[in-house]
Parts: C-alpha cells; sequence; structure tokens
C-alpha cells in the first residue's frame, strides 16, 4: 500500500513538474543572493567609515530586516508594492526584491565584522605606503575580508535556500507548490502520495543544503 | 492608514501576541532541553547515540521549518498519527530548534581548554561530574552568543506557523486583511508586535550575554 504510493512521483509528468518547481525556487534564491551580497558589500564598507549619519541609518535597515520575520517580509512587498505605491511586478521578482534586501542587511554586518577583524597593522601599511581610501578597500581590507566571511556567507546562503520555501506563500508555482497540486490532484489513486510527495522535497531541500553547510563547517573548522 | 482600524483590530491581535509568546516559549525552552541533551551525546561521544543524533541535527538544519511542518501535519495522519496544528507548530520548532541549539552548545564546549577537561580527570571525575561542572559552565558561557540568535531566530520561525493555520501573530493579521482588505494598518501592527516582542528580548539577551561572557570562572 504504502510503497506503491511512491509511483506518484512518476505519473505523468509530475516528476518534471517538481524539477521545474525546483528550478524556480533556485534561480530566486541565486539572484536574491547575488543582489544581495552585491548591497551587503557596499553597506558593510559603508558602516565601516566614520560618518555617523550613515551608520546609523544602515544599523536601523539591519534592525529591521533582523526584526520582522522573512513570512511578514514578504507579505509586506506582496501586498505593499501593488496596493499603495502601484508596482505590479510579478510575484517572482517582488520575492527576489524583498530576499535581496533581506540578504544585503545580513551580509552587510557579516562583511562590516570581517573588516574591522583584518588586523590593524594592514590597514596602516596600506597607509604607509600611500594608498588612497579606495585602494586601501579594494586591495587590503575587502580580499582579506573575503577570506575572514567566507564561511559566514555559504551559511546565509543556505538559510536564503532553506527561506525559498516559503515563496508559496505568495502563490508563487515553486516546489512545494507544485508538490500539493500533485497532492491534490492524485490523491484519489495515491491516498498515501502525501508522505512521498513531501517526503521527496524533504530530501530536494537536504540534498541542496548539507553539502553547503558541509563546506562551511569545514573552512570554519581550518580557520580555527 | 485609519487609527480606528487599528484600534479595533487591537483585541484581536492581542490574542494572536499571547499566543505567539506562548509557542514561543515553549519552543525556546523545548529546544534548549534537546540541545543540551543532544551536544553532551556528541561531546561524550557516546556509541551509536552520538552518530544517530549527529544526523538528526543536520536533517533539521538542512531542510525548512515550512516542509518539516507539513510533514507532521499533513504526511503522518497517514500513518494514523493525528496531531493538532499547535502541537505540530511545537513539536517542528523544537526538532529545528534543538539541532541549532546542539550546534551552538557544541561550540561553546568544545571551546573549553582540554587542560580543563584533564585536571578533572586527574581529580577522579567520571563522565558525568566533568559535564555538570566543568564542560557546562564554562561552555554555556561560551555558548551565549549563540543562544542569544538562536532563541531570536525560533521567535521569527513561529511566522512560518501561519502555513498550518495556527492563529499566532502573522495568521491573525492575514486573517484580517482576508476579511477586510485593509492591508496597510494590519502588516503595520504586524511588524510593530514583533518589534515589541523582539525588542527587549534581544536587548535582555545582549545585557545577559556580557555578563555571563566575561564573567570569570571561580568569581
Amino acid at each position: 500500500m504504502l510503497h506503491s504510493g511512491i509511483n506518484v512521483l512518476f505519473e505523468g509528468r509530475n516528476f518534471a513538474r517538481l524539477m521545474a518547481g525546483l528550478w524556480t525556487s533556485t534561480w530566486i534564491a541565486v539572484l536574491a543572493l547575488i543582489i544581495g551580497l552585491a548591497i551587503g558589500t557596499i553597506f558593510g564598507v559603508l558602516r565601516t567609515l566614520k560618518n555617523r549619519p550613515v551608520r546609523f541609518i544602515l544599523r536601523i535597515y539591519l534592525e529591521f530586516f533582523r526584526i520582522v520575520p522573512t513570512v511578514v517580509l514578504l507579505y509586506l512587498v506582496y501586498y505593499i508594492l501593488p496596493r499603495s505605491l502601484h508596482v505590479n511586478w510579478p510575484a517572482t521578482w517582488m520575492s527576489v526584491l524583498a530576499f535581496a534586501l533581506w540578504v544585503g542587511a545580513e551580509f552587510s554586518d557579516i562583511v562590516r565584522g570581517a573588516i574591522e577583524s583584518v588586523p590593524k597593522n594592514q590597514r596602516e601599511s596600506g597607509m604607509a605606503l600611500g594608498l588612497s581610501r579606495l585602494q586601501l578597500f579594494r586591495y587590503v581590507l575587502i580580499p582579506q575580508a573575503f577570506k575572514l566571511e567566507l564561511p559566514a556567507t555559504i551559511n546565509l546562503a543556505t538559510r536564503v535556500i532553506k527561506t525559498t520555501s516559503l515563496l508559496m506563500i505568495i502563490n508563487i508555482m515553486e516546489v512545494i507548490n507544485v508538490g500539493q497540486q500533485i497532492i491534490e490532484a492524485n490523491n484519489q489513486q495515491y491516498p498515501t502520495g502525501v508522505f512521498w510527495v513531501y517526503g521527496f522535497i524533504f530530501i530536494l531541500y537536504f540534498i541542496l543544503d548539507y553539502p553547503l553547510s558541509a563546506w562551511a563547517k569545514r573552512l570554519t573548522a581550518k580557520q580555527k | 492608514m485609519s487609527w480606528t482600524v487599528i484600534q479595533q483590530a487591537l483585541p484581536v491581535f492581542a490574542k494572536g501576541f499571547e499566543l505567539t509568546l506562548w509557542l514561543s516559549l515553549i519552543g525556546i525552552i523545548g529546544s534548549i532541553i534537546v540541545g543540551i541533551i543532544t551536544s553532551l551525546i556528541q561531546y561524550f561521544k557516546v556509541p551509536v547515540l552520538s552518530q544517530i543524533f549527529t544526523a538528526y541535527v543536520e536533517v533539521a538544519r538542512n531542510t525548512p521549518l515550512l516542509i518539516q511542518l507539513f510533514f507532521l501535519y499533513y504526511a503522518f495522519p497517514v500513518f494514523g498519527l493525528k496531531m493538532s496544528a499547535e502541537v505540530c507548530g511545537i513539536v517542528g520548532l523544537i526538532f529545528l530548534g534543538g539541532a541549532y541549539m546542539a550546534e551552538g552548545f557544541t561550540g561553546g564546549f568544545n571551546g573549553v581548554s582540554s587542560s580543563q577537561i584533564s585536571s578533572g580527570k586527574a581529580l577522579g571525575m567520571n563522565n558525568l561530574q566533568l559535564a555538570r561542572y566543568v564542560v557546562f559552565p564554562q561552555g554555556f558561557s561560551l555558548s551565549m552568543p549563540a543562544l542569544t540568535a538562536n532563541i531570536v531566530f525560533l521567535i521569527k520561525e513561529t511566522s512560518i506557523f501561519s502555513v498550518i493555520a495556527i492563529p499566532e501573530l502573522t495568521n491573525t493579521a492575514l486573517d484580517l486583511i482576508g476579511m477586510y482588505y485593509r492591508s496597510n494598518e494590519y502588516l503595520f501592527m504586524l511588524v510593530v508586535a514583533y518589534a515589541i516582542i523582539l525588542i527587549p528580548v534581544i536587548l535582555v539577551l545582549n545585557w545577559l550575554e556580557r555578563r555571563v561572557r566575561y564573567a570569570s570562572f571561580g568569581d
């Protein structure tokens, strides 16, 4: 009874549809990460400067994203952009925006922490060589900070991948939403389909995330 | 934005607020207990158990809470194991949170210097005494930053309970939006409600972290 339920995954185009859903989740995660890392690098560098108002505003930005759960964030863009600001983007774009802003906030703190923990004599040596401030960041601080921040960045990526599971709440056709449709359509024929479909999605997420978090763990152990 | 809308929704929100607090509290306490047990088993490399718990930590940390909840809520009844949405939520949150806490505590326990352990052994302590008097007190203070981050994380994760229709804060706001179409007001209230919970929690935990972190041993 139970073991025959696994066939629900291969009935018709079900498998291809699940994979297409997974692809939607993946490209949203990757795009949001790329944009978010760019935002985070800029904001992180700005937060190490001595300009108080800029630091204050960016701190507020970070704290906002620390306090508001991602579920709420998605609803904020989903409701407020079209209704109050008359921006009628597809839901996928809005989710990329929400995720990118969130990643930007989290990453800005990682970048700031890493730049501040580059040894002081590195900065001083750079200045002694007559590097301008831009050159100092470009050639001394950011390359060294990059190595320090790598494990935290990978961990952030695993979190973004896991958080794509929330995209279903704003009706994006990602892997869980597709899974739900398959379960409903095949409920008569496969009463245990719900176990196999959700179990399969569970494993898919694990396959995506486990190598990344294992990599981050190895890097952290090496740095110690 | 209309204040009367906000005022009228306050009592309904208060209920969701209370439920979010309760679910978070139970989830956090449960996660800490599971986390301590798991990390001690891993620390002392208890045969068989430590492999099982390591697998548990990896599975729980590398899968989203939402799919864990769906599995508990929709797939478990197939085997006749039916739980209410609230119970599923708490079980899911502790399953996830226990793994995160375990990681944090393991980090702290591994930070306890090996000379402390060998001194304990030289005094003739057994594993249980080592855990109770040496590893745990020192490791716990080292894992405070991770504990703080995890507590904040778990409170925020309760918002995902809304997908299995637990009437916590987020679900309450969505219900109201569905009924009255006043998304600005209700979303504003939702963000403020989370801020009211999380800002004091963050401040208290940061204070506690400073107290515990720099307390020298034997003080």
